[in-house]
């Protein structure tokens, strides 16, 4: 039998062993970079890998990961699941958790650069091929004032008009013209609003930093701007004309025509389930918004179309690319570039993937995945040749958008995007949610907001 | 064999200011042994209270104190951190929606207190009152504090909703025109209210209700017999006897209701027209969209300063009031 004295220490020794335990894992929480070069070979960390929830996605990414690995013996890919989090970049960056090659949108990289958390790319990127075929515009949204690089653009997209083709053949609209005018939106949101049954003509965001997105895409579209370069210092450049027409035309079509529905406050969630449910007929978006809405809802490519940005003045540009950790060393960033230039970037491997999607039965055609559009003169020929060869949905749905992309003028996203974007979604509540609101004194507030997160440009 | 406690009172020598004969010294050694006896007794104890206070240092303390660091530094989590005095908070001070989330957060408050505090109060009374069925109104009141807040918050989203939503299909069910609720800057603050109230008066209403089953019966039986209505009743037994319930849980909400976040961040993201901007969604935005964690930090340790003063002032008050 034991003694109470021993009780009592193999107690102490239980709180003692608890505590050891204790400090060691935490010690080992912060075991940042492990043995990362071994034998020769250099192991990178990787972020883009789709979720388990998207069985094809995941399945050519894992696919690739192997054909990589198999054709560069001295490159260890560890894909890590996910995309761009702001909510846990700057907490996994500090705690040496940041994947080497980390996905980005393009909203991101001008503030990732200025805070100094991305790697100087500008020597290693000279020797990634086919460089020189990348949109420069693209590529400018990677450099810092000096020029220098910091990531590679992966995917493009530009914002058109996407449309329910059942809805515009109920309204009595031609599916096959979509409007190319903000007239004519107006008037096709008033007819497919006139069907009833909570059936809205358009919608917009006005939430969580996309309300701000999109106002920018309307003032783009009408020939404005969201800032500009005034000497060495950003200025607020939509408290005019331009910006007050865009917040008119979203205040009339809310209050006179009452054909953007009576809910506001949404976001893109919101808006693709009202297209999903057959309940909406125009939206503002990129081209990628198509299969969503058809895996999500079970819909048809053949019910959606793309028009063109109407107005046809101009076009937001997005997209995305990967950046490297500024931790990372010589020979990841050498490595981490080699995958990016072979995964995502590899004019040799157009045919390979455009066949992974048609063996998968995705979709092919649509002026988005499987290729991505950030290239310029042959490639970009190429890239169209092999697309139009193997395309199975219907691209004369999506053709009007492509026409005008080719022919109106891009402008990426102001520096410091998201902060805008912030103080730019009260301007599209308040005219989408108030009748009486008072849109040049909207617009002077807001321009008073922009210029100081401007001010902080670097 | 004697045990060590009269062997050492047998071991020390007497001193002058021994009294009844027991030396002082011996007194002390005793105080000393029982110390150690204690200390031992407690030895389990002591070892798991030193794992929960590293614990807490690591996980509580040191984050709040790292806070203060950063609201002073300018951090990109690369390099090394540099002061910047008081930049951080200069620039919060000149962000146009700084002074309207201060606003938007003490309206928010000042309504979660006349709904939030009201309600579940006269609900504990009225659940005190009735006879029959008491466990299942119990359980009625407090079944919404079950469901995780984003539920509740996406819940009402659908309530409100101007269209289909719960409220207007109702209201035009009677034939009564619906309201804007959330989409409109004059009612999307008193809306999230209501959500808040809705989803958190079950746990007070059960602090109340065990606050009023302390109240000695006889007390509501002399107050009858001298005629007291319901009102004179509460007036005069149920406020003076729960005062020091309701004094904390005045403050708590307080506190808590200053740090609103889940219901304007998932059901109208500060909007309409910056209308519910509240603190701590502002200083979210610094630190997760704007990734500017020591404007973040900045905030926090103002709005942790100035719920500190609050309180210190609050149960000062409180004191005083007591005491006279």
């Amino acid at each position: 039998m034991s003694s109470p004295w021993s009780r009592t220490v193999s107690r102490r020794m239980l709180c003692l062993l608890t505590a050891g335990g204790l400090a060691l894992t935490l010690a080992a929480c912060g075991d940042g970079d492990n043995a990362a070069q071994t034998g020769g070979k250099v192991k990178i960390t990787v972020t883009g890998q789709p979720p388990t929830s998207q069985p094809f996605e995941r399945g050519v990414f894992d696919a690739d990961v192997k054909e990589f690995e198999a054709s560069h013996p001295n490159i260890d890919i560890d894909p890590h699941e996910g995309f761009m989090d702001p909510k846990t970049f700057s907490a996994k960056l500090a705690g040496g958790q940041l994947e080497d090659v980390y996905y980005v949108y393009f909203t991101d990289p001008a503030q990732i650069i200025a805070r100094h958390q991305a790697a100087d790319i500008t020597e290693a990127a000279k020797s990634v091929p086919h460089i020189n075929d990348i949109k420069p515009e693209l590529l400018d949204n990677f450099r810092d004032a000096s020029g220098k690089l910091y990531g590679l653009p992966t995917m493009n997209y530009t914002m058109g008009l996407l449309y329910s083709k059942p809805l515009f053949q109920k309204a009595g609209l031609d599916p096959n013209k979509p409007p190319q005018t903000w007239d004519e939106v107006r008037d096709a949101a008033k007819k497919i609003s006139a069907l009833g049954n909570g059936v809205v003509g358009y919608a917009d965001y006005s939430k969580n930093n996309q309300g701000g997105w999109h106002l920018t895409g309307w003032l783009y579209s009408m020939g404005g701007d969201i800032a500009r370069k005034d000497g060495d210092k950003w200025v607020a450049d939509f408290d005019n004309d331009k910006g007050k027409k865009a917040l008119q035309y979203l205040h009339d079509m809310r209050w006179t025509d009452n054909s953007m529905g009576a809910k506001q406050l949404l976001e893109a969630t919101d808006v693709q389930r009202m297209m999903g449910s057959g309940q909406l007929g125009m939206y503002m978006a990129a081209p990628d918004n198509v299969p969503v809405l058809v895996k999500q809802f079970n819909g048809k490519y053949e019910d959606y179309g793309i028009a063109g940005m109407p107005g046809g003045e101009g076009t937001l540009l997005g997209g995305e690319g990967y950046m490297v950790n500024p931790k990372a060393s010589p020979e990841k960033i050498k490595a981490g570039l080699e995958w990016i230039q072979w995964k995502y970037l590899n004019p040799d491997r157009f045919e390979k993937h455009i066949q992974q999607y048609v063996d998968g039965k995705q979709p092919v055609g649509l002026p988005a995945e499987p290729t991505p559009d950030v290239w310029t003169g042959a490639v970009r020929e190429q890239q169209l040749a092999l697309k139009a060869k193997y395309a199975n949905v219907p691209a004369q749905n999506f053709q009007s958008y492509v026409d005008t992309t080719s022919k109106i003028k891009g402008s990426i996203e102001p520096p410091n995007a998201q902060q805008i974007y912030a103080a730019l979604d009260s301007v599209m509540q308040a005219v989408l949610t108030d009748q009486n609101a008072n849109i040049d004194q909207q617009l002077s507030s807001a321009a008073s907001k922009v210029n100081s997160v401007l001010a902080q440009v670097k | 064999m004697s045990s060590p406690r009269s062997s050492s009172l047998l071991a020390w020598p007497a001193t002058s200011s021994s009294r009844a004969g027991r030396p002082a010294v011996s007194q002390e050694d005793r105080r000393r042994t029982r110390l150690k006896r204690k200390i031992k007794e407690n030895l389990t104890a002591y070892g798991l209270l030193c794992a929960a206070l590293v614990v807490f240092a690591l996980f509580s303390w040191y984050p709040i104190v790292r806070g203060v660091l950063l609201s002073f530094q300018q951090v990109d989590f690369v390099n090394a951190p540099t002061w910047v005095g008081f930049d951080n908070f200069a620039k919060l001070f000149e962000d146009p929606l700084f002074g309207v989330a201060w606003r938007n957060t003490l309206l928010f408050t000042g309504l979660a207190l006349v709904f939030g505090f009201a309600v579940p109060f006269l609900t504990a009374v009225l659940l005190n009152e009735i006879r029959h069925a008491k466990a299942f109104f119990r359980l009625a009141v407090y079944l919404p504090v079950m469901l995780p807040p984003v539920v509740t918050a996406l819940m009402w989203k659908w309530f409100y909703d101007p269209g289909p939503g719960l409220f207007n299909s109702a209201l035009g069910a009677v034939g009564l025109p619906g309201g804007q609720w959330l989409d409109s800057s004059g009612t999307a603050m008193l809306s999230l209210v209501f959500v808040s109230t809705w989803a958190n008066m079950g746990s007070t209403t059960l602090i109340y209700l065990a606050a009023l089953g302390t109240i000695p019966g006889e007390l509501y039986e002399a107050a009858e017999l001298d005629g007291a209505g319901l009102w004179k009743r509460l007036r005069h037994v149920t406020f003076p006897q729960t005062r020091f319930v309701l004094l904390v849980l005045l403050l708590l909400q307080i506190v808590a209701t200053m740090q609103v976040f889940t219901e304007p961040y998932v059901m109208t993201g500060g909007g309409p027209d910056d209308s519910t901007v509240t603190v701590l969604l502002l200083l979210y935005r610094y630190a997760f969209v704007y990734n500017d964690f020591g404007a973040a930090s900045a905030m926090s340790l103002l709005l942790f300063v100035a719920l500190g003063v609050f309180s210190a002032w609050y149960v000062r008050l409180t004191r005083k009031a007591d005491q006279s």
